[in-house]
């Protein structure tokens, strides 16, 4: 429960940090060209400035701007994002209706990154300036200077142009919508090119981060004292240093989740993923700033969630977080 | 000069400098070479590289000659990278000493500031920042060192907490040093060198943030870069895929050797870690 | 005291090229019998740990046993297997660590480690592998072993932590228990306990003690026989009571010699005028806690009142946590006191501003615990030293110059000026801060735990530096130390200090010749080899 009330206890800190984002981007939004109604009356075909003045005055754009942030956080408070002019909803169901496949993606490719990037991780730590190292740490430079736009055009060229093995993009058939478990495999076998694509600079960046960590911890007095017992190198490392080696990683994905989520504009644009980040994107391009402010508020709210989730997990991991409350 | 010779003994460090020299070498040779505009028209579109001596690595879309597009490229990548890591590192440097030497309320303000930076995605955060100001060379160059500047300055505050409490920095106080002087000649060069070697690591990222934002077309598309290569090349990537290939390994190769000589500084400075 | 337990035939360890010698220790020859404490004394680099390192064959990789035995229960360790090895360790030979903190895995619960030792070499069940190590614990003493069973080792104080070792090392009866330092990160009380309760546990269970001390103290305290290295060689051995009181080579009577009183010189006439008095300053720390809830309040100083007389020392001893260090930090004004006056001069220091304190603060110096700390590594020698006088505005290369005479003071080379901090050993490093601090010509030291980081034989030279000073410039001097040999041997007045209080002061002599204050007593008490050393004392006076 100590555990518990600290993480939300972090989690209330935050809330202070959200408000300054929003508030911060607010602003910054403000000195753009052109507001919502320039692209509203580009999209209809142009039209007149009685029309626009109009307009202006019913989405409340006439107001001052400390008038027209308080508005906005009045209906914030309220889960009201406003509207989008462009795809013609809220743009709070705009966002939820987006939000499945960025979700799915992160998960998937998180998962990908973590889970190889720490077994790698390990064997390189374990053959230190053997071959094993010196190949695993080579291909983690490699993978790591990768652009991830660039590997996904690749993949995408072998293994579904010339392999023919997988779907190029989408994120499931429109031709014929399935349900059930042909449903959920038609899906992963859309998320298989764009979560390698997504997660490959992140396993580079977990695999660097655990050899480090291992070979740190093996450095530690405890596991001398492990070894003094009569432990084999086996157990010593599954036991004792594993486990220590873990909290570094496990920090790192706090820290990393909100580039993950950049990353991910990038890799839904590839695939053609109607995900949030390509809505991140769609919305920049057509000059969409309601929603790209929604954007950015739901984008910060996820990556606090994740660092909730991972603050649990450290504590859960280290018992002297508990102890330091 | 042991640092000198730490860095000359590892090969890695010795490629990766080699890599960084040559991709350097490109940039200035590239209007020697190439002495017309990269993005005009100079010939038959959609060569394949190696088919007609006059396009080594072949032709574009439109007919423009891939290798003086990697040539410039070379240039606005290391203009960009360079200049936006420059920026970052120079905010951090002064958020994050400010921050850890002071503490107290003013580290309070300034980490949140820097939390409100990590929180909200730097991607996200990049395409709000060209949305509002623009895509010249200036304002995404900007852009990318205004987004980049968090971790360097998470880095410097580190070092400054562990090295204000340090003795010789309490020594200094004791003999009355002011703050600045305490800030500028007592713990900035001791905390440098790890933020030197970071930056290594925020140039390769900031690299890659231009590179993506180009083929995204939301960066200047006035120059010629090897992000916007890579978009152009989208549209013939079921048989030219060339197009797109080249520009995305010279990209990759860039950023490798941005690293090797990152983690090569890191080995020559940090001795210890290497002993291991 | 017949049966060999562990000998050793001319044990060779090679070091890796580069290092500052081929051998970490050639040609060594030893044995331990059973129900013996054998214990080896060197200093730093004298390859003691590498011995105990190679005999549970736990050497880094590039150190390799080039030639010699280690014959333990009939069969050579040189030659066994890896998988012969791990048998031995720990249930034929266990080793406790220097720091019990981080020789205990942060993770896992004390129990959980104890019990691994049966989980490794017995077949026993749960519950009963949870019985044993009850048992254990109470064995070793450890008050409420059931809740120091489930706790973490951040959970429990450092004599606690190095109980919970010695159960863990001690747990599967083993014939041979090497000791590497065990009670040198420890306070002297908590010392005294361990060292009695290594000596009770080694009594009942008739176990073959190799204890790796640098402290002849400690080796007085509770060695049967003793082993001097020096550089990697075994340079004397016999029994404790021959070594101690009739030793025959060189470095050991060095060594002995180095060792600092316990018994104070006879007091100098100190002067009637105080140049600094201290008046009731208290400083309270306020640790942690969001909005409130949480929060830790430490009284680190509770209204301290002390006087320094002109030209005299005063030292302040304590054991770790007593708050000495932070009085120190007080006065020269590093840290603000809450309240309470400081006044130096006849001006009250604690009531300065920050930037008059900067202008005064050539009149009070400090000199730090750690010569590898205390000097910035980027800045040369004679720059550091100079560093206060440029500060103050002193031309820099008249500074340099003067900087150059202090070497000489202080006994260093005026040429050493050019060189870099990690160019110079320990001792000498001291030196330099030493030299930093006089540069400013100031009229009070305080210096804070001076010696601890040194050698024995280094810190005798530097304390007679010290002495020497005082007498040449008429410094007078606040000296903070643990070590109360170290404050016998050079102060004039000693203040005892615990959890943030004085509890005793006055003239050394008196203070230990004649303690009033329980915890005073306690503490003289717990020096080790506190008996010998008096006898000593006794024996040359």
């Amino acid at each position: 429960m100590r555990i518990l009330s600290l993480a939300g206890r972090r989690l209330a800190a935050s809330i202070p940090t959200l408000f300054l984002i929003l508030i911060g981007v607010f602003l910054l939004l403000q000195l753009a060209p052109g507001d919502t109604v320039d692209a509203l009356m580009a999209q209809m075909g142009g039209g007149d400035a009685a029309t626009a003045q109009q307009l202006r005055k019913f989405y409340g754009l006439d107001l001052s701007v400390p008038a027209q942030l308080g508005n906005y956080l009045w209906h914030l408070v309220r889960l009201d994002l406003g509207f989008s002019s462009i795809y013609g909803k809220p743009v709070a169901t705009v966002i939820l209706e987006r939000l499945p496949p960025t979700i799915l993606l992160m998960t998937a490719s998180l998962s990908f990154a973590f889970f190889f990037g720490l077994l790698f991780g390990v064997i390189a730590a374990r053959g230190v300036n053997r071959w094993p190292d010196t190949l695993i740490s080579t291909l983690g430079l490699i993978f790591y200077a990768t652009p991830s736009f660039w590997f996904g055009l690749m993949a995408i060229v072998v293994f579904s142009v010339y392999l023919q093995w997988l779907p190029s993009g989408g994120f499931q058939d429109i031709g014929t919508v399935q349900t059930g478990v042909r449903g959920v495999l038609d899906i992963a076998a859309h998320l298989v090119l764009p979560t390698l694509t997504l997660g490959l600079i992140f396993l580079a960046i977990y695999l660097r981060i655990m050899r480090a960590s291992m070979l740190e911890v093996l450095n530690l007095d405890f596991v001398r004292t492990a070894r003094a017992k009569g432990l084999d190198e086996t157990h010593v490392i599954t036991r004792h240093v594993l486990r220590n080696a873990l909290l570094p990683m496990v920090t790192l994905i706090g820290l990393q989740a909100g580039t993950m989520l950049g990353g991910s504009v990038v890799v839904e644009s590839v695939f053609s993923l109607p995900g949030l980040g390509r809505l991140a994107y769609e919305s920049v391009v057509q000059r969409d700033l309601n929603t790209l402010l929604g954007i950015v508020f739901v984008s910060a709210l996820l990556v606090i969630v994740v660092n909730f989730v991972v603050d649990l997990l450290y504590a859960r991991l280290d018992p002297r977080i508990a102890a330091e409350g | 000069m042991d640092a000198a010779k730490r860095y000359f003994r590892s090969p890695a460090a010795v490629i990766g400098l080699i890599l960084l020299l040559l991709i350097v070498a490109m940039a200035v040779s590239a209007s020697f070479l190439y002495p017309r505009d990269p993005l005009a028209l100079a010939g038959r579109p959609l060569v394949w590289p190696f088919s007609n001596p006059r396009f080594l690595l072949g032709t574009d879309n439109s007919g423009r000659d891939i290798a003086a597009q990697i040539f410039y490229g070379a240039r606005i990548s290391l203009l960009i990278g360079g200049v936006a890591t420059v920026i970052a590192i120079l905010i951090g440097i002064l958020v994050g000493a400010f921050a850890g030497y002071y503490g107290g309320w003013v580290d309070n303000v300034l980490m949140r500031i820097t939390e409100a930076f990590q929180t909200l995605p730097n991607f996200v955060l990049l395409l709000v920042l060209v949305a509002v100001f623009g895509s010249t060379l200036t304002t995404v160059t900007i852009a990318v060192g205004v987004v980049s500047w968090p971790a360097p300055a998470r880095l410097t505050r580190a070092e400054f907490l562990s090295l204000r409490n340090r003795e010789f920095v309490q020594a200094g106080k004791t003999l009355g040093m002011k703050d600045l002087q305490l800030i500028l000649g007592e713990i900035l060069p001791n905390a440098l060198p790890p933020v030197i070697v970071y930056a290594s690591v925020v140039m390769a990222v900031a690299i890659l943030l231009e590179s993506a934002l180009a083929f995204l077309r939301l960066s200047d598309p006035n120059v010629a870069s090897w992000g916007n290569l890579i978009g152009l090349g989208r549209d013939v990537l079921r048989v030219q895929w060339y197009v797109s290939a080249i520009p995305g390994i010279a990209i990759l190769v860039t950023v490798l050797a941005v690293s090797l000589v990152g983690q090569g500084l890191n080995d020559a400075l940090n001795p210890r870690l290497k002993s291991r | 005291m017949s049966d060999t337990v562990l000998s050793l035939d001319g044990l060779t360890v090679r070091l890796p090229k580069g290092a500052d010698r081929p051998h970490a220790l050639s040609d060594v020859s030893l044995s331990v019998a059973s129900n013996e404490i054998l214990c080896v004394v060197g200093e730093s680099g004298s390859g003691k740990s590498m011995m105990a390192n190679a005999i549970m064959r736990l050497l880094p990789n590039e150190v390799t046993i080039e030639r010699g035995r280690m014959m333990f229960d009939g069969r050579d360790l040189c030659a066994a297997d890896s998988a012969e090895m791990r048998e031995v360790r720990g249930a034929g030979i266990a080793m406790i660590f220097q720091e019990p903190m981080t020789a205990l895995n942060p993770l896992r619960t004390i129990g959980d480690q104890i019990g691994e030792m049966f989980a490794i070499h017995t077949a026993l069940s749960k519950a009963e592998i949870n019985g044993r190590v009850l048992a254990l614990l109470e064995d070793v003493r450890i008050p409420d072993p059931k809740a120091a069973a489930k706790a973490y080792p951040h959970e429990l104080s450092g004599g606690q932590r190095q109980r919970a070792m010695i159960a863990m090392a001690l747990a599967l009866d083993p014939k041979l228990l090497i000791a590497d330092e065990p009670t040198t990160a420890l306070d002297v009380t908590t010392q005294a306990q361990i060292l009695k309760l290594i000596r009770d546990l080694q009594q009942r269970k008739k176990t073959a003690v190799l204890f790796i001390t640098h402290d002849f103290g400690v080796v007085a305290e509770i060695a049967d026989r003793v082993v001097v290295m020096q550089h990697g060689a075994i340079v004397e051995q016999g029994t404790a009571d021959k070594v101690l009181n009739d030793p025959q080579h060189v470095y050991t009577r060095q060594l002995i010699a180095a060792v600092p009183p316990l018994t104070a010189p006879p007091p100098r006439i100190l002067s009637g005028k105080d140049i600094l008095t201290i008046d009731g300053v208290s400083k309270t720390y306020r640790t942690g806690g969001f909005l409130g809830r949480g929060a830790r309040v430490t009284e680190a100083v509770k209204n301290v009142s002390l006087r320094l007389p002109r030209g005299a020392t005063l030292g302040i001893v304590g054991e770790s946590g007593s708050g000495k260090s932070t009085l120190a930090r007080c006065i020269v004004r590093l840290i603000d006191p809450d309240s309470g006056s400081i006044v130096l001069n006849g001006k009250d220091w604690a009531r300065l501003g920050r930037e008059e304190i900067r202008r005064a603060t050539r009149h009070i110096q400090m000199v730090f615990q750690d010569p590898f700390a205390s000097l910035n590594p980027r800045r040369k020698a004679a720059e550091l030293v100079a560093q206060g006088p440029i500060v103050h505005g002193a031309d820099r290369a008249i500074a340099i110059a003067e900087a150059r005479q202090l070497f000489e003071l202080v006994g260093l080379d005026p040429s050493a000026g050019d060189r870099f901090p990690h160019e110079f050993s320990g001792g000498q490093r001291q030196r330099i801060g030493l030299a930093r601090a006089l540069a400013l010509k100031p009229d009070v030291l305080v210096a804070d735990e001076p010696v601890s980081a040194l050698d024995v034989s280094v810190q005798a030279q530097v304390l007679r530096l010290l002495a020497e000073l005082r007498q040449q410039l008429g410094l007078s001097i606040i000296f903070i130390t643990h070590d109360l040999r170290v404050a016998a041997q050079i102060c004039d007045l000693v203040a005892v200090m615990k959890d943030g209080a004085v509890v005793e002061q006055g003239l050394t002599a008196e203070v230990f010749g004649r303690p009033q204050h329980p915890y005073t007593q306690a503490l003289l008490s717990a020096i080790p080899g506190g008996d010998f050393t008096r006898k000593r004392d006794a024996l040359i006076a």
